[in-house]
């Protein structure tokens, strides 16, 4: 507790836990908040409540393994992360994914940040009041978890993206579906700004909060929409191409104001170009093609060939009872997660387990904004902080 | 002799108040009902579709779920005051009902004229608005005494915006005050009849004067404040606060606190349908001959029947199969009653008083979830800088109209 000086004379400030159990702190976060009235003079973040472990359990299983762990890094944006890990060991091992299944994964990825950002938006806007926003989000979230279900049976906890490749051959019929998609989306894009965009009240909330300007957020390491909101253009995808993203062409949305209106923007001006990109990635998929790199000691071989050629058989029990073993070496591979810049650090000792894996988690990272964006306002603000810096506490913790 | 007529009618008036509470409190349990429906077609969603057909039956269990919750009372709360705080806002919120007249004086019970209202006072809306302020404490003291950070916060942003567009709110009505030269509720509706060039009803809305446009604005918005309704449901803000003063309360003193503000709901639509739409008048002027407009309550409730029963009988389970034509069949029942000569004139007023009542709660709910909600210091910008001026500028041109007419 502090004295704060007032015209009214000196007074005490009042601690309030927000969270871990609280409506709006998304999760678990916990934000310490210390206040005068209704104003935040200090907001510290605690974190921890969803540590797993993650990074420490991929030490114990093989590389193949740790993919399912990358699911549920953040579960908002899964096939992000399992892209990530795999472009990372990929690079150890220094395979050739195919062009098929790298313009499957650009696909994916491209509806993963489609998934996550309608959350966001849902969540955000309910945070603010404007409940039915979040259910039409949802309810075109739904549609690309169906997606996600079709090509890969599950509809949260993917794990599509397996070392060298795809796990599976996307069944018949999908690509019909994320058609289907892609046309009936962009008029519900328009459908949640004529909510929001231009609505006074929704003006008056996020025009003007939560400022955090561009040298500030260099300086903190605060990376994707938020970045981008305040005047820098930096996209991994742009900067650091992977998975054949050079090829696609697509802009990098970006504001100037800094504040939580122009993350708003910035991130509803991204799902219309993730639309693109998928539109672009329709056209380039083959219609067939090995989805697999050719590396038989690496990728499990098919079904037929291991009951008709002794060595895939030999190979098949290798895999899947010891795992294969890269090189000794150490990677650092980026990729641009829905929020920000995820970072996947693997080292290996020649194993067939990781020695260590270590994630560049965009959520942990920008969550430092979260006291310089809501200090000196009001708890309603903070909601609205929170909400534009979208973090994911299972990121966050991991 | 006297003493026999001040007999029957203090058993009268005592029917009357039973009536009323019991017709008041299932309103508000259905309130619940047609707001959780109205949200989830909004929303592309079903709502409650579980308990009886079209979830018909939710209310009670609600009701019996509150019940059989455990009430919780937290450490360190003023038991005094957390006790009366919820008992509070549930009196206040019915008791202010009982001003509201439903429908003209001319209603018969066993042959007994008897008007649709438990106190005509001559100063009705005075004592309406006087009762409604004190449901402030009800909010207040619940947030003070739960010795909780956030009941405190939301007490004290409720107690403000309550306090603040209570102002605007009793400001709004002025000019239909300087129109009518009434306080008495039945009489400020009786001034609203008639209609001007044959066609356009005369409500206080298009007054042939000076139509309160600007007084219905400003009552609307403040009404919606004043309930702590989205946009302004500041003091329950459920993301910031979690639940605002009610967040310590639970089982039966949450629901206290739940009936009271749907009963608010019901007595700001009653009195928005009273001040600026006419109450129980009809938006027709009654034409010599057949009046096809007599007809209305019968033909609405003729087609909800049949609509009933042609759904019902291909509903999903077979509760439903025998409920909804069940339903059905009372309403048609009820829609012949309606057209007996007897009963026709009698149902107008009520008819067209609930059809009025059942609009603007459905604008409100309406309200509730399109917009998002404003901070507390542009709310508070908002009541005093904005509402209360057009409430004020209201009132100047209405005294001047009025003024200008004589």
């Amino acid at each position: 507790m502090t004295t704060v000086e007032t015209a009214a004379g000196a007074t005490q400030t009042m601690v309030l836990n927000m969270g871990p159990q609280h409506p709006s702190t998304h999760g678990v976060l916990r934000v310490v908040l210390e206040l005068d009235g209704e104003t935040v003079v200090k907001a510290r973040p605690e974190i921890g409540y969803l540590h797993t472990g993650i990074e420490k359990s991929c030490e114990a299983l093989t590389y193949s393994q740790a993919i399912t762990l990358t699911d549920r890094i953040d579960y908002l944006a899964p096939l992000s992360n399992n892209l990530g890990y795999c472009l990372a060991v990929e690079k150890l091992l220094g395979l050739e994914v195919p062009k098929r299944a790298q313009y499957i994964r650009v696909l994916l990825t491209e509806m993963t940040r489609l998934n996550s950002h309608l959350v966001w938006l849902g969540t955000h806007a309910m945070d603010l009041g404007a409940t039915s926003v979040m259910l039409y989000c949802f309810r075109e979230r739904e549609e690309i978890l169906t997606i996600f279900e079709m090509v890969s049976g599950q509809r949260m906890m993917t794990s599509y993206f397996r070392i060298g490749g795809l796990a599976l051959e996307p069944p018949p019929g999908w690509l019909e579906r994320v058609r289907h998609f892609i046309d009936m989306f962009p008029s519900r894009i328009e459908e949640y700004e004529k909510l929001l965009t231009r609505n006074r009240i929704w003006l008056m909330r996020t025009v003007g909060i939560g400022i955090l300007e561009a040298q500030d957020a260099i300086a903190l390491g605060v990376s994707g929409p938020t970045l981008r909101a305040a005047g820098v253009a930096y996209d991994v995808r742009k900067f650091f191409p992977y998975s054949s993203y050079e090829e696609f062409t697509f802009d990098v949305p970006t504001r100037t104001e800094s504040d939580c209106y122009a993350r708003y923007l910035v991130r509803v001006a991204e799902m219309r170009e993730s639309l693109k990109i998928i539109r672009q990635a329709m056209g380039k998929i083959p219609a067939d093609g090995p989805i697999k790199a050719d590396a038989p000691g690496i990728i499990p071989p098919q079904r037929e060939k291991m009951k008709t050629e002794m060595e895939a058989l030999i190979y098949h029990f290798k895999i899947f009872t010891e795992g294969f073993a890269p090189p000794p070496g150490e990677v650092y591979q980026r990729v641009e997660s829905p929020r920000g810049e995820a970072g996947y650090f693997v080292v290996s000792d020649g194993s067939p387990k990781p020695y260590r894996v270590k994630v560049r988690a965009p959520s942990f990272v920008n969550l430092q904004a979260l006291s310089k964006l809501a200090e000196g306002r009001l708890v309603a603000d903070l909601i609205a902080c929170i909400g534009t810096i979208d973090v994911v506490l299972g990121e966050v913790d991991r | 002799m006297n003493d026999t007529i001040a007999r029957s009618i203090l058993v009268v008036s005592l029917v009357k108040v039973v009536v009323l509470l019991f017709l008041v409190l299932t309103a508000v349990a259905y309130l619940v009902w047609f707001e959780r429906k109205v949200a989830a077609h909004i929303q592309g969603r079903w709502g409650p579709y579980r308990v009886g057909p079209h979830g018909l039956l939710q209310p009670l269990a609600d009701g019996v779920k509150f019940l059989l919750k455990e009430d919780a009372t937290p450490a360190g709360v003023d038991r005094f005051l957390y006790f009366s705080a919820p008992l509070l806002t549930m009196t206040l919120a019915i008791s202010a009902i009982a001003m509201i007249p439903f429908g003209p004086a001319s209603i018969h019970i066993f042959g007994i004229a008897t008007p649709l209202v438990i106190a005509n006072i001559s100063v009705g809306l005075l004592a309406i608005f006087a009762i409604t302020s004190v449901g402030v404490y009800g909010v207040a003291l619940g947030g003070w005494s739960s010795n909780s950070k956030y009941s405190l916060l939301g007490g004290l942003r409720s107690s403000a915006q309550m306090i603040s567009y209570e102002l605007s709110l009793t400001l709004s009505v002025v000019g239909i005050l300087l129109l009518a030269g009434t306080f008495n509720l039945s009489e400020l509706i009786m001034r609203q009849d008639g209609y001007t060039w044959g066609h356009l009803p005369k409500w206080n809305l298009l007054n042939p004067t000076f139509p309160q446009i600007l007084g219905f604005f400003c009552y609307f918005v403040a009404a919606i404040a004043e309930t702590n309704r989205a946009p302004f449901d500041l003091a329950e803000a459920e993301s910031e606060l979690v639940a605002g003063y009610h967040t310590e309360y639970s089982s039966f003193k949450f629901a206290m606190f739940f009936l009271g503000e749907y009963a608010s709901m019901i007595t700001v639509a009653c009195l928005a349908s009273i001040l600026f739409l006419g109450g129980w008048l009809s938006p027709f002027p009654q034409t010599p001959g057949l009046d096809w407009t007599r007809y209305l309550p019968a033909g609405v409730l003729a087609v909800a029947g049949v609509a009933l029963i042609i759904h019902g009988v291909r509903y999903i389970n077979v509760f439903g199969r025998i409920a909804l034509p069940v339903l059905g069949v009372i309403l048609g029942a009820l829609s012949f009653l309606c057209s007996q000569p007897g009963v026709i004139d009698d149902i107008q007023g009520p008819f067209w008083f609930l059809a009025k009542v059942l609009f603007v709660l459905f604008v409100y709910v309406w309200v509730r979830w399109t917009l998002p909600r404003f901070r507390y210091d542009q709310l508070m910008r908002f009541g005093w800088k904005v509402l209360f001026p057009v409430a004020l500028l209201n009132v100047i041109l209405t005294s001047l109209a009025v003024v200008m007419r004589k």
